[in-house]
Order: C-alpha cells, then sequence, then structure tokens
C-alpha cells in the first residue's frame, strides 16, 4: 500500500499551522492526496489531475445543501437592526443573580436535554448564539462588570459558542434515532454484532453528565476570570 | 415533490443577490472580487447538476483561489447605530424575540410533519430532507414575521444579510469544501491507510495490553477525528482497527460500551480541530472573534479532561 495519499494530510497541517487561508489548503490538500493516489494506481500526472478534480467537484457540488443554511442570514440581520442583541442583553441586565458563567451552564444544560430527545434544531451558532446567547452573555456581564475590555467580550463570545457544540455533543447521542448511534449500530453490525440503540443511548449518558460537570466547573470560574480580564491593569 | 432541487434555486436566488447587492457596494475597493465569489457560488446553486464534475471541480479551485488571494472583503451596507437599536429595543420589545424563535420552532414541527404528509402515495416533501425543508420554510417565516413587525424597505433584509454574509466571507463555504475533501480522502482509502497502522504495534495479552487498547482506541478516536474533522469518518476505521481485534476479540470487552464512548472520545476530537469548520471556524467568523482559533482555545480543556475521563470511564466498563 502506498503512503503517498497522506501528503494531503501533512498539507492540511501545515497549512493551518501557518495560517493560509483554509479554503485554500483545502483544495490544495485534496489535489496532493487525489494526484498521489491516482500515480500509484498507475495514472499519469494529468488524468491523475482531472480524476482528482471530477471526484472532488462531485462531492463540493453534492454537498451544497450544507451552504443553503446560510439563507438565515438577513432575518438576524433584519432582527439586529431592529435591536435584537440589545434585547437580550438588557433581559439578562436586569436579573442580577444571571452572572454569565450561570447564564451559560443554563444554557448548557438545556442545551444537553433538548438534544438527548432529538430536538438539536433548538439551537446552533447563526440562530442562537449570535443573535441571542452570546449577547445574553455579555449583558450579565456588563451588569456586574460594566463596560468590557476587548479580550473580556472576545472570552465571553468564544465561551458561549463553545458551550453550544458541548452541549449539542454530548447530549444528542443519548438520542436514539441519531445519526452517530446508526452509524455505530450498521457497523457493527456488519461485524456480526447486533446491539440495541437503547443500549448504546444508555451508555452515552456517562459522558453526558461528566461533560456537564467538566464545563460547568470551567463556566463557573469563568466568572472569576472575566473579572480579573476586565480589570483596569488587564486593559492596559 | 419538493426536495433539494427546490432548495438549491431558491439558494441560487439568494447568493446571486449577494452578488449583485456586493458589486454595487461603490465604497468597497474588493467588490469585484466580492461579486466573483458570491457569483460563482450562485452559479453552482443554480447549474451545478447540469456542468459535469470536471466543471464542478474548476469551480471549487476558483473559489478557493479567490478566498486565497484575499479578493474578498466586507462591504459597509447601511445598518443602525447602536442608539438607535436600543431605542428600536425598547420600542418593540420582546415580540423581536418572535421571529427569532419561530425558525426553531417551524424546524422542529416541519421535520415531524413533512415525514407524515402524503397525497395519494407520494410524499409532498421528501423525506430525506424534511428538516432541510423546515429550516428554509422556518427562515421565510421568520423574515415575514419580522418585515411585518419592524417594516423595512424592501431591500434592508437583503442588505442586512450581506453585513452578516461579509463578515463570515469565505468561512461560509468551508464546512462544504470540507465535505468534500472528506470524500476524495475517503476515495483514496486514507483511512485504510491508518487503520492499518493502529493496531499494528499494540500488546496483545497481560493488564496493560488492555489498558493500552482502550488508550490507543479513545485517543485514536480522537487523534484520527482531528485529522478528518468528522467522528463518523473516524469510527469505522478506529473500530475496525483496535477496537473489534483488540478490546472485544482478544479481551473480550463490551461492544456497546466500547462503541458509545468511543465515539464520544471521537467528539472530543471534534472540539480541538479546525477541520471542524462549522462548529469551530464558522462560529469564530460569525461573533467576530479576532482569533479565528478562538473557539477552539475556549474548547481544549474541556475537550482533552473529557478525553481523559472517556477513556477511564471505558476501561472501568468495558472489561
Amino acid at each position: 500500500m502506498s503512503l503517498w495519499p497522506l501528503i494531503g494530510i501533512a498539507v492540511v497541517v501545515v497549512g493551518f499551522v501557518l495560517r493560509f487561508n483554509p479554503l485554500l489548503v483545502v483544495a490544495a490538500a485534496a489535489l496532493a492526496t487525489g494526484v498521489a493516489f491516482g500515480l500509484s494506481t498507475g495514472l499519469d500526472v494529468v488524468a491523475a489531475a482531472i480524476k482528482t478534480l471530477e471526484t472532488f467537484g462531485k462531492a463540493f457540488n453534492d454537498n451544497r445543501y450544507i451552504t443553503l443554511t446560510w439563507m438565515i442570514l438577513p432575518v438576524i440581520g433584519l432582527l439586529e437592526r431592529a435591536g435584537l442583541q440589545e434585547k437580550a442583553r438588557d433581559l439578562v441586565g436586569a436579573i442580577k443573580v444571571l452572572t454569565t458563567g450561570r447564564l451559560l451552564i443554563l444554557y448548557l444544560l438545556v442545551r444537553q436535554f433538548t438534544s438527548a430527545l432529538g430536538l438539536t434544531s433548538l439551537g446552533g451558532h447563526p440562530q442562537m448564539v449570535r443573535p441571542l446567547i452570546a449577547p445574553m452573555a455579555e449583558g450579565a456581564a456588563e451588569a456586574n462588570l460594566g463596560p468590557l475590555t476587548e479580550p473580556a467580550r472576545m472570552r465571553i463570545r468564544a465561551m458561549s459558542a463553545a458551550t453550544d457544540n458541548i452541549g449539542l455533543f454530548f447530549g444528542e447521542d443519548i438520542f436514539i434515532a441519531i445519526a452517530s448511534i446508526l452509524l455505530i449500530k450498521g457497523f457493527l453490525e456488519q461485524n456480526g454484532i447486533v446491539v440495541e440503540p437503547l443500549a448504546l443511548s444508555v451508555w452515552a449518558m456517562p459522558t453526558a453528565v461528566l461533560a456537564f460537570v467538566i464545563h460547568g466547573v470551567r463556566l463557573w470560574r469563568l466568572d472569576a476570570q472575566l473579572a480579573k480580564l476586565n480589570a483596569p491593569e488587564a486593559a492596559q | 415533490m419538493i426536495g433539494l432541487p427546490v432548495l438549491y434555486v431558491i439558494g441560487g436566488v439568494f447568493f446571486a443577490a449577494m452578488a449583485l447587492l456586493g458589486a454595487f457596494d461603490r465604497g468597497n475597493p474588493k467588490r469585484w472580487g466580492n461579486l466573483a465569489f458570491w457569483g460563482l457560488l450562485a452559479v453552482s446553486f443554480l447549474f451545478g447538476s447540469y456542468i459535469g464534475d470536471l466543471a464542478n471541480g474548476v469551480l471549487v479551485l476558483a473559489l478557493a483561489g479567490l478566498a486565497g488571494f484575499s479578493a474578498l472583503g466586507p462591504g459597509k451596507p447601511n445598518t443602525t447605530t447602536p442608539e438607535e437599536r436600543r431605542e428600536s429595543a425598547a420600542r418593540l420589545g420582546a415580540k423581536l424575540f418572535i421571529p427569532a424563535l419561530v425558525i426553531p420552532l417551524v424546524t422542529l414541527v416541519g421535520t415531524f410533519a413533512f415525514k407524515a404528509w402524503t397525497v395519494g402515495d407520494a410524499h409532498v416533501v421528501d423525506p430525506k430532507q424534511a428538516t432541510l425543508v423546515s429550516l428554509i420554510l422556518g427562515i421565510l417565516c421568520g423574515l415575514v414575521l419580522a418585515v411585518a413587525l419592524i417594516r423595512p424597505r424592501p431591500t434592508v433584509p437583503a442588505q442586512e444579510g450581506r453585513r452578516l454574509l461579509d463578515a463570515v466571507g469565505w468561512a461560509a463555504l468551508l464546512p462544504q469544501t470540507l465535505a468534500a475533501l472528506g470524500a476524495v480522502f475517503a476515495a483514496a482509502g486514507v483511512g485504510q491507510i491508518i487503520g492499518a497502522f493502529a493496531g499494528a504495534s499494540l500488546p496483545d495479552s497481560g493488564p496493560a495490553g488492555a489498558i493500552l487498547a482502550v488508550v490507543a482506541y479513545t485517543f485514536g478516536m480522537a487523534i484520527f477525528t482531528i485529522i478528518m474533522g468528522n467522528a463518523f469518518a473516524a469510527f469505522p476505521v478506529m473500530t475496525a482497527g483496535i477496537g473489534l481485534p483488540l478490546i472485544v476479540g482478544t479481551f473480550h470487552g463490551d461492544p456497546v460500551v466500547m462503541a458509545a464512548v468511543g465515539m464520544l472520545s471521537g467528539f472530543c476530537g471534534t472540539l480541538m480541530t479546525p477541520m471542524a469548520a462549522n462548529f469551530n471556524i464558522v462560529p469564530a467568523a460569525l461573533l467576530e472573534l479576532t482569533d479565528r482559533y478562538g473557539v477552539i482555545r475556549a474548547q481544549i480543556p474541556t475537550a482533552l479532561i473529557l478525553l481523559i475521563a472517556n477513556t477511564v470511564l471505558m476501561y472501568v466498563f468495558v472489561y
């Protein structure tokens, strides 16, 4: 077996580390791996490149549905123009006990719980995090700490996005009809092992609890970190 | 039947509108780059199914080239000032949340309803695409409600959409392009090559062997997911390479615990890689973070601790 097709992985690693444009890195990696594979099967360079472009182009075309989700942006933009983020900020700012950390812990819990019921579309970055969760998290911090420094604001936004991902990943696997459970069941069946989806989803629960505890503790400590990031000396 | 072809026409019109609005933004020195990028994407949506695989491949290269040589740049559509927004928020109040919440709600209800909706024997909506059709329908409902509430001039929603799409920029196309890279990797057998290495050098007896097999499997899942950007690609390779032959075969572990916790170890890898762009790179762009890898940095501590916890969990319960 030729090892040359792995060259695409090297292209990806070097490209991302050197911070080249990711879209360019990904296209270069596809070409490198595809051509290397073509050469190893005895094609000449031109034929290998054409075959790679065909595979890459077909897969790109077949996956257009992924990019459709951006059609949400006009609604979100329009609502932002009318003050949605400000409203979300005020709402949370009015509740003094709701710190950034506590708000995000609450969101983590809700996101895990709804994902476990298969309601994964009740969240996500364009739909929830940008218009509602991140502004609420910032609003809670502003209510407690006053105007935010840039590092504090960036930290809050990054943790808001992280919390959405973690809640989704370690909730959805409890739902028995989710893609990953079906993939596991199908793969084990091919190898002669029959498992119940319910058994798989039960064994997703311990990790879900651990994820809540681990990320929850980090969120609990976030408020103190933000106070430090927002202190006058940190701003200089 | 309403399915992907209809959605792609709607998407094509959307991106064509983004391209044209971008081109008319005279104050933006990169407006022609924006026109070319979003215009090509509109071509892909409208005609991608008719132009053939090779032309699609060249089209991706052109898009990547435009992004790689910084041809895109955000324009400055007119939007409201922070003061105007606060005033509008006070005037409209909590009603502002309704259009935003209608989108996930319609998506949710539609996903279940469309799968069941048949006329005669035919589905009205392609059941495989029920979620996507529901999402687009939810977006349209949200848009109608938002317009009724805010009453903007007709071009305003599209201009506001362009403002956000410009903020996301090339990153908007990264998830789709990564999925295409995954297909090229699969066709070249990258997974099998790595899988052949994975189990080769592990000891197959003794208590140390049992521990090593679990560690190699959970960390292998995470590392392979970091490389491929997707735990689904890592699972068959790592499970065939280490999980089934060693943990289940040699050491008689429970396949259910192995598979369930193994997949979740892969998810820990998803939290740490720019290759999982829609979770990690896109939100950084959407939230206008100064650090492209800011979301990944925020996730790494949780991911690493949870990966270790998963490894312990599997070792304790799998045997």
